[in-house]
């Protein structure tokens, strides 16, 4: 069961905590805007990934398992 | 719990018959102390939405001293509360504390920091419980936390008459200029986003620092303000008559 | 808006299919009237009673519900408002899901160059609403809202007269409302329109959850385009082998596209999917000036140069295959009187206002983007590299809630490429004469949208 981080856009507030604390998967972009990598998260990185997502004054961060088959809508 | 109340007094009486108790220092110490964290943790929240950071105080760590200066706040309040109750000079009970304005003892002024502390303990709950409340609903609530400041610091001059004496009373100056910064620094950086917000945030500070102005020459420290704050009469026959010094 | 008959070429496939009806064109567009919408008794007359999906015991109506998702599985339907997404698989994803189920039927048309589901409205209500009853059955909904924009025009008075008419005449267990939605070009996504359903603002929403799991009212929601449930209004009466006598395997039947442009007849045809683009001109009476291209997809799709539009067939598979979408069947030629660079400046600037504002990437790139177009057609003195312009492509599509933003680069994108030598000209040599007086592109101003506090 592999975990990974995504982040919800319309929440996101650009605060930029959660690229302090999660340089391994998330940058930011010009405008303050995480850049997110979608790869799994691994051991200490999942505790990390954790930390980061209690972190977002908005709550945008999300830790989400396997990626789950849906229509497009 | 008139049980409780009672057993609790019978502790604090011993040490009451000595004059100004331990309890009585705590509780003024504690208020104090409760005003400096609850003034910094306003500051590092405005620092904190205005995204402040520097190479070695980054984005997480504000967030961070923002979240445990609160906290911090709380327990120091906390102690504050059961000092004052404990102490059986006054008969603050613990209800007085978190209902405003019940209670014989300067009720008025005792009743600010009752209504300060319901504000906190609302923000600090919520805060606990924000993943399950969701971003919205705690958002609305925090705002409160602007309202709980100016209520700490007109109890703390209220309640207390050793505001001659000068310590307080540079504290509260002290305090009160770091959050007018920090409130001014927030509504000119143009946050709120919406003008109405900047404009109430600049009309409420320059209402409050004119009401401060006004209101302490008239009142703690102006004269007999012990027996015009509402102490009850059978505790001002153990005050001094000076208006110096640490009275009761 | 009544266009002649078109005369797209016919294919017919062996003469086995399910029904004696014929094959050819046209099909939803077929004994509509010039002035005004057919009435129930006409159009049942024409087509047929609606057929039987709820009804005659729990057992039987679900048997009779599978079927019908069958036969639209086996038909190949797709969804006709963009997505072209498989329609039998978004109804078994509702039906699969807990909760009673609510239909809602995509009629906001925001694409400002599309006027088909308008048209279908106007002519043919009944096939719409038929369509909708049918798939509301299927899934054992009980209620069908459409919705339509504040744009909509006389389509919502004849599809409240519709509505009127089946309630009169006692119709079936569903009930039928219309519902009014205001907003701008992202208010006929599907989670922007259940919340303005829902009377907030009709703005796309973070997803999981789906419409389909939880949408209008928290109940499974079947989101269907206009046009998607009349062509299963037809697949119902005379089956998925009818369905596919027309039309190419990847896209089978036929379809509905607004050609507009310097034609003779502008306006929304029913062809033959897969029909060759100068066939539609053709039956559209011609062109009537010069082409510089032409954009398929809408304005979240793919301009081309005129000098491939011989090349161009209007299906599915046909188009991604060059490198565009069929998206809404939205066919935009642009004349060579206009100036390309000017018309792509406007659009870029409307595109970018016309964000929902919710998301950091969108705001700022689609601003970033358009203000770039406007350098280069300035010829100003900074001017964005070919890098910077990747860059800026790479930030902004794929991060926002909804794809607005990738439309917007795909479009911006693919009208820097077809018009390469008069952005070169720009670029060296500022505005042309033709500049000022660009204004091909429809690019209305709709719906109030707050503007969002970002920092």
């Amino acid at each position: 069961m592999s975990h990974h981080v995504r982040v919800n856009p319309i929440a996101c507030e650009a605060h930029g905590i959660c690229a302090e604390l999660l340089p391994e998967r998330i940058t930011l972009d010009e405008w303050g805007y995480p850049i997110v990598d979608g790869r799994p998260l691994h051991g200490e990185q999942l505790e990390h990934a954790r930390r980061a997502a209690r972190a977002c004054p908005t709550l945008a961060l999300i830790l989400q398992r396997e990626r789950s088959r849906t229509p497009a809508s | 719990m008139a049980a409780v109340s009672s057993s609790v007094a019978a502790l604090g009486a011993p040490l009451a018959a000595a004059g100004p108790s331990v309890l009585w220092y705590l509780t003024r110490a504690t208020g104090a102390v409760s005003l400096v964290l609850l003034t910094g943790a306003l500051v590092l929240g405005v620092a904190d939405v205005r995204r402040l950071s520097t190479a070695n105080w980054p984005r997480f760590m504000i967030d961070s001293l923002h979240r445990s200066v609160s906290l911090l706040a709380i327990v120091f309040l906390g102690v504050h509360i059961l000092t004052s109750v404990l102490d059986s000079f006054t008969s603050i009970s613990l209800v007085n504390a978190v209902v405003p304005f019940t209670g014989s003892y300067r009720p008025l002024w005792l009743g600010l920091g009752a209504v300060a502390f319901d504000l906190m303990l609302a923000v600090i709950i919520t805060s606990l419980l924000r993943g399950r409340i969701g971003y919205t609903g705690w958002r609305a609530v925090h705002w409160l936390a602007y309202a709980s400041w100016p209520l700490a610091l007109v109890h703390g001059l209220g309640t207390g008459s050793d505001v001659n004496s000068g310590w307080l009373l540079v504290l509260s100056v002290v305090c009160g200029l770091a959050v007018a910064a920090a409130v001014l620094s927030r509504v000119l950086s143009g946050w709120p986003a919406g003008a109405t917000g900047r404009r109430v945030g600049l009309a409420a500070t320059a209402a409050f620092a004119i009401f401060l102005l006004a209101w302490l020459p008239m009142g703690p420290l102006g004269s007999e303000w012990a027996r015009r704050s509402g102490t009850p009469s059978s505790l001002l026959s153990h005050t001094s008559t000076t208006s110096k010094g640490t009275t009761r | 808006m009544s266009p002649p008959a078109p005369t797209a070429e016919l294919h017919p496939a062996a003469p086995d299919g399910d029904s004696p009806a014929p094959a050819q064109l046209p099909r939803l567009l077929a004994g509509v009237r010039d002035e005004r919408a057919l009435t129930l008794d006409e159009h049942s007359a024409l087509h047929g009673e609606l057929p039987a999906v709820g009804g005659g015991g729990r057992s039987r109506s679900r048997t009779k519900a599978r079927r019908l998702i069958e036969e639209v599985e086996a038909a190949g339907l797709c969804g006709c408002g963009g997505g072209g997404f498989p329609t039998a698989t978004k109804m078994r994803s509702v039906a699969g899901a807990r909760g009673r189920a609510i239909v809602v039927v995509n009629a906001i048309e925001a694409e400002p160059p599309s006027f088909k589901d308008r048209t279908l409205l106007e002519l043919a209500p009944h096939l719409v609403l038929d369509g909708a009853v049918l798939a509301a059955e299927a899934l054992r909904a009980d209620e069908v809202v459409v919705a339509i924009g504040e744009h909509a025009g006389g389509s919502a008075a004849s599809t409240y007269a519709a509505i009127q008419e089946r309630s009169r005449a006692a119709q079936g267990r569903v009930t039928l409302t219309l519902a009014s939605v205001g907003g701008g070009y992202v208010a006929g996504q599907e989670s922007a329109l259940i919340s303005g359903l829902e009377g907030r603002e009709a703005l796309p929403t973070f997803t999981p959850p789906l419409p389909f799991e939880r949408g209008l009212r928290r109940r499974p929601t079947l989101v269907n385009n206009a046009e998607t449930l009349a062509h299963l209004a037809l697949i119902a009466r005379h089956g998925a082998g009818w369905f596919r006598r027309l039309g190419t395997d990847a896209h089978p039947g036929s379809a509905l596209v607004t050609l507009s442009g310097p034609v003779a007849y502008p306006g929304v045809y029913e062809i033959e999917a897969g029909a060759p683009l100068p066939t539609l001109i053709d039956a559209a009476g011609g062109t009537t000036a010069g082409v510089r291209g032409v954009l398929t997809g809408g304005y979240a799709g793919t301009w081309a140069p005129s000098t491939a539009i011989d090349e161009l067939a209007l299906s599915r598979e046909r188009l991604k295959a060059a490198g565009s979408s069929f998206g809404a069947g939205i066919v935009l030629l642009l004349s060579a009187e206009t100036c390309p660079v000017a018309e792509t400046t406007r659009l870029a600037r409307w595109l970018a206002g016309e964000s929902a504002r919710q998301c950091g990437p969108c705001i700022h790139g689609l601003d970033a983007i358009a203000g770039a177009v406007e350098a280069i057609a300035a010829g100003a003195r900074e001017q964005p590299s070919e890098q910077r312009l990747r860059t800026l492509a790479s930030l902004t599509a794929g991060r926002g809630a909804c794809a607005h933003p990738d439309g917007a680069v795909r479009v911006i994108a693919s009208a820097l490429r077809a018009f390469a030598p008069e952005f070169e000209d720009h670029r060296r040599s500022g505005p042309c004469e033709r500049c000022r007086s660009a204004s091909e592109l429809p690019l209305p101003h709709r719906g109030g949208r707050r503007g969002g506090d970002r920092p």
